[in-house]
C-alpha cells in the first residue's frame, strides 16, 4: 500500500501551491507500468485530503501508454506488461512512456 | 462564466434560461424566471475555475532527500545498500553471517526497517555491528527521510558500509529511493523461480540479485537457471549471486561484490 504514501505526496504539491484557496480538480499522469494502483490512490486521495485545501477535490488520472525502443532491432512498440519483450525476442530495451507519476495539474476556484 | 445561467463577470448574461440559484451579491431569483436582465457582479462557478500547471513528479520530494543522501554518502567514501526481499528470504540471516565474516576488515551499521519490533536490531547487535531499529508502523517501505534521520543517529564513519535492510516486501520499496549506492534484491530458493516475473518492479530497479538458502535446493522445485532468466527479463545483464548464509556456500562472492562496490565509491 505504497499508494497511500503517493496520495499523501500528491496533497502535499498541490496544497502547497495552492495556499488557502479550495482546490476543486487535481490531474494526475500515470503511465500503465508505473507500479502503482490507481484504484488505490484515488482510495486514498479523499481520505489524506480531508481539511486541506484539497478536501472534496476530483482526482482525474490520466493514463500514459507504456511504448519502448528495442536497442536490438530498433522497433517501437507498445509494451504490454513490465517483461514483454521485442517482437524480434530482444530484452534489451529502452522505456520511452508509461513509467510516468506526475501531478499534471491543479484547478482553483478564480481568485 | 456562470455555468448556471450563463451571467458573466461583466455583468451581461449570455444565456437565458430558466433556473433558480442564487447570486454571492445577494439577489435571488424566483423559482422559473427567466433570466435576461443585467447585473454587475462576479460571478463563481465551475467554468471560472484556473488551471495551474504543476508538472511534479509525484515523489520528487523524497527523490531530493534521497538524492541529498547520496552526496552526503558519497562525500564521505560510504557504500549504502539497500536489501530489498520478502519477510523470510533471509535478509538478515546473511547480515549476521556477513558481519561476522566482514567486521575485523569492514566497519559496518544496519538500519533495520520493520513494521514491528526490535528483534532484528538485537540479532545484528549479537553478531557485533551498531545497529538502529526503525518501526515503520503500518508503513511498507522506508523512505528517504527516515534514512536521513538513521544516518544522523548512527553516525557512520568514512569509508564504511551501511547496510539498510528493508521492510519485508516485495512490491512497495522498489519505487522509494533512499540514496542507497545499488539496491539489493533477495529471493530465497522456497519462494519460487518466477517471483521476478511476478513482481518486476523490485527486480528492474535491483543492480545486484542474490538468490539465498540454495542449502534447500534439493529439497524444493526450484529452478535457478529459470529464476535468472525471469529476473533478466526484467533487468538485462543482472548480476546475479546464488548463496547459503548457513553453510557459507559462494559468499565470497557477495564479499567481493562489497570490496568493488566500496572501491569505486572511495
Amino acid at each position: 500500500m505504497h499508494e497511500l504514501s503517493i496520495a499523501r505526496n500528491i496533497v502535499a504539491i498541490v496544497c502547497e501551491r495552492a495556499g488557502n484557496v479550495a482546490v476543486k480538480r487535481v490531474t494526475l499522469e500515470v503511465g500503465e507500468l508505473a507500479g502503482v494502483a490507481v484504484d488505490a490512490i484515488t482510495f486514498c486521495f479523499p481520505i489524506v485530503s480531508d481539511g486541506t485545501a484539497c478536501a472534496g477535490a476530483a482526482l482525474d488520472v490520466r493514463t500514459i501508454t507504456a511504448r519502448a525502443r528495442c536497442r536490438t532491432c530498433a522497433a517501437e512498440f507498445r509494451q504490454a506488461h513490465f517483461a514483454a519483450a521485442c517482437s524480434c525476442g530482444s530484452h534489451d530495451i529502452e522505456r520511452l512512456s508509461g513509467h510516468e507519476l506526475n501531478v499534471k495539474e491543479m484547478q482553483l476556484e478564480a481568485a | 462564466m456562470c455555468a448556471t445561467c450563463g451571467c458573466t463577470p461583466s455583468g451581461v448574461a449570455t444565456l437565458v434560461r430558466t433556473h433558480d440559484h442564487s447570486h454571492e451579491n445577494g439577489h435571488t431569483h424566483e423559482n422559473g424566471q427567466v433570466h435576461d436582465h443585467v447585473h454587475p457582479h462576479d460571478v463563481l462557478d465551475a467554468t471560472d475555475l484556473r488551471t495551474i500547471a504543476l508538472e511534479r513528479a509525484v515523489l520528487a520530494k523524497n527523490d531530493a532527500l534521497a538524492g541529498a543522501n547520496r552526496r552526503w554518502l558519497d562525500d564521505r567514501g560510504i557504500v549504502a545498500l539497500n536489501l530489498v526481499s520478502s519477510p523470510g528470504s533471509g535478509k538478515t540471516s546473511l547480515l549476521e553471517r556477513t558481519i561476522r565474516d566482514l567486521r575485523a576488515h569492514v566497519p559496518l551499521v544496519v538500519i533495520e526497517g520493520d513494521q514491528a519490533t526490535e528483534n532484528d536490531a538485537a540479532r545484528i547487535r549479537a553478531a557485533g555491528a551498531r545497529a538502529l531499529q526503525v518501526n515503520t508502523g503500518t508503513g511498507c517501505h522506508l523512505e528517504a527521510d527516515i534514512i536521513r534521520r538513521a544516518l544522523d543517529a548512527l553516525e557512520p564513519v568514512d569509508d564504511s558500509v551501511v547496510m539498510i535492510e528493508n521492510v519485508g516486501n516485495l512490491v512497495c520499496p522498489a519505487l522509494f529511493d533512499l540514496g542507497e549506492y545499488s539496491k539489493v534484491a533477495l529471493l530465497s530458493v522456497t519462494e519460487g523461480d518466477d517471483k521476478p516475473a511476478k513482481y518486476p518492479y523490485l527486480f528492474a530497479a535491483a543492480d545486484l540479485f542474490i538468490i539465498t538458502k540454495i542449502d534447500l535446493l534439493p529439497y524444493v522445485d526450484f529452478d535457478i537457471a529459470a529464476c535468472i532468466a525471469h529476473a533478466r527479463a526484467v533487468r538485462p545483464g543482472l548480476e546475479v549471486i546464488a548463496l547459503s548464509a548457513r553453510t557459507g556456500e559462494n559468499l565470497a562472492a557477495w564479499y567481493r561484490w562489497i570490496h568493488e562496490a566500496r572501491a569505486v565509491s572511495v
